[in-house]
């Protein structure tokens, strides 16, 4: 218990020690939330589909949690190559153990990653229709940022350098993100978009936050996006775990 | 303590290790010594419980690393031939990581963190993020953080690595010490002959995934006929250099090096 609570702590220092990478991080959520939440809004209006910002906001917070846990379990990678992975592996800890410990500690920083950009969001006009169900967004950040570590760990365990890494970026996590509804709404899309959408859990999980903050054009009914995240975050889990368990130094 | 027995590990059609077998003794240093690529770092891989041999058997105080993984783990402490410290943390941080991941107590953890620290002259800057640290001083912190634990067996690979004769002195000197002290078993490998003739009570050259010659340094030296160890090594081994490919790990760490230049 008390290697997972160290491996978590660990994850936490590194963040809050590294002020540049926080700021830099926020950097590209707020350009979309800027520029397309300003740029687009007026065609969205015509369009009829209502405040683009509001429908917006959880799609941006969507991505700085997607992102901030993926790359926190894909920083599996930066562990071996400078060698701390190693230290880890030798430990009379089990697998197990180390692989929770850097999940929980990579979500959690990923939770504190969606919240910045939840405050910045309400600065820029973002106003939730039902404030008393802001727990539950909470719980759909905590879903997502469990669900993509876990991803990015099985990941992480079996890649080697840089340019796997980039090859992650551009095929996987790029995708999942401009495939989940972030940006458009899911509604009234081809057949192929729509089954390509349905198939991204991190639709589930913007989809989750519009429904509970009231935001236009959800898609789907709350419960199933919470039954899907579930459901898939444990399968991932299991499967992270069982990468991490096969890693070779 | 050690106990191995026509150890083989082949990756692919290569075979790194090719039927090894060696005893060392419970309180003996024993250093593996053997030229780049030969298979050193691979067997002691093995040993620690990284890689899966191929074939062959390995017991460390009796257990098999294979099955009892965590039995074996608390029994070794481990130095690495590259660094496997986290710069973001500090040395306390780190010291700190290591004795909760191999369950020392918290009150045993914080006396002995700061007795090795001292030992090893690092107490001063104990606060200090480790990327900041020169290289000897990354190195001494290694060592200390695996004596942490009081291993039964310290592996060693090749812990004087670009460290300055002072530093190398102090580093041989304290695990004689130790050695004598609490017995614990001393496994090092070490491309300086001369550390190895002055510290290991026996010797195993290693080349080509092969053990050519097992014995105390001055059996080496008798049945090869020659005077110095280094000698010797030369006359077991050749003197054709051996080129290792650059793996993508070591390519990493040198972008990493430019890197951290950069934003200096």
């Amino acid at each position: 218990m008390s290697a997972i609570y160290i491996l978590w702590l660990r994850e936490l220092k590194r963040y809050t020690r590294s002020r540049a990478q926080i700021v830099a991080s926020l950097g590209q959520p707020l350009l979309y939330l800027l520029a397309l939440g300003f740029g687009l809004g007026p065609v969205f209006k015509k369009a009829g589909a209502g405040n683009y910002l509001q429908f917006l906001a959880p799609g941006v917070i969507g991505m700085s949690v997607l992102f901030s846990s993926i790359f926190s379990g894909l920083g599996l990678l930066w562990d071996r190559q400078f060698g701390f992975l190693k230290e880890t592996l030798v430990a009379p800890v089990s697998r197990m153990q180390i692989m929770a410990g850097k999940t929980m500690g990579g979500a959690t920083v990923a939770v504190i990653q969606g919240t910045l950009v939840l405050v910045i969001c309400l600065i820029a006009g973002f106003r939730p229709a039902h404030w008393e169900l802001l727990p539950l967004a909470f719980v759909f950040m905590v879903m997502i940022a469990l669900l993509f570590a876990a991803l990015g760990m099985a990941i992480g365990s079996g890649l080697q350098d840089m340019q796997g890494f980039q090859l992650i970026m551009n095929f996987l996590v790029m995708p999942i993100y401009f495939l989940s509804g972030a940006l458009f709404p899911l509604a009234g899309l081809g057949v192929v978009m729509r089954y390509v959408t349905k198939a991204d859990p991190l639709a589930y999980g913007i989809d989750g936050m519009r429904n509970v903050f009231g935001s236009p054009l959800a898609a789907f009914d709350p419960r199933l996006d919470f039954l899907v995240l579930a459901v898939l975050g444990c399968l991932l889990m299991i499967f992270g775990a069982y990468r991490f368990s096969k890693i070779e130094a | 303590m050690i106990h191995v027995q026509n150890l083989v590990k082949t990756f692919g059609s290569f075979t790194a290790v090719n039927d090894v077998s060696f005893n060392v003794a419970e309180g003996e240093i024993f250093a593996f010594l053997g030229p780049n690529g030969a298979g050193k770092t691979t067997t002691i891989k093995m040993l620690t419980t990284l890689l899966q041999p191929t074939s062959g058997s390995i017991r460390l105080d009796g257990l098999d690393p294979l099955k009892q993984q965590n039995e074996v783990r608390k029994r070794f402490g481990i130095v690495f031939q590259d660094p496997s410290l986290d710069g973001d943390l500090t040395a306390n941080e780190n010291m700190e990581i290591h004795g909760v991941l191999y369950h020392v107590p918290h009150k045993v953890r914080k006396q002995r963190t700061e007795e090795l620290l001292k030992l090893f002259e690092l107490w001063e800057r104990r606060n200090e993020q480790v990327k900041k640290f020169s290289g000897g001083m990354k190195r001494r912190l290694e060592i200390a953080r695996g004596f942490l634990h009081t291993p039964r067996i310290l592996f060693l690979d090749e812990p004087t690595l670009g460290l300055d004769p002072q530093s190398r002195n102090q580093l041989w000197s304290h695990v004689k010490s130790v050695n004598e002290r609490e017995r614990v078993t001393v496994m090092l490998t070490t491309h300086y002959m001369d550390e190895a003739d002055r510290v290991a009570h026996r010797i195993g050259v290693i080349d080509h995934g092969k053990l050519v010659a097992q014995g105390t340094p001055r059996e080496i030296k008798d049945s090869t006929g020659t005077e110095t160890l280094e000698d010797a090594f030369l006359k077991l081994t050749g003197s054709t250099i051996r080129d290792e490919s650059a793996g993508s790990a070591d390519q990493m760490r040198q972008f990493a090096k430019m890197w951290q230049q950069n934003r200096r």
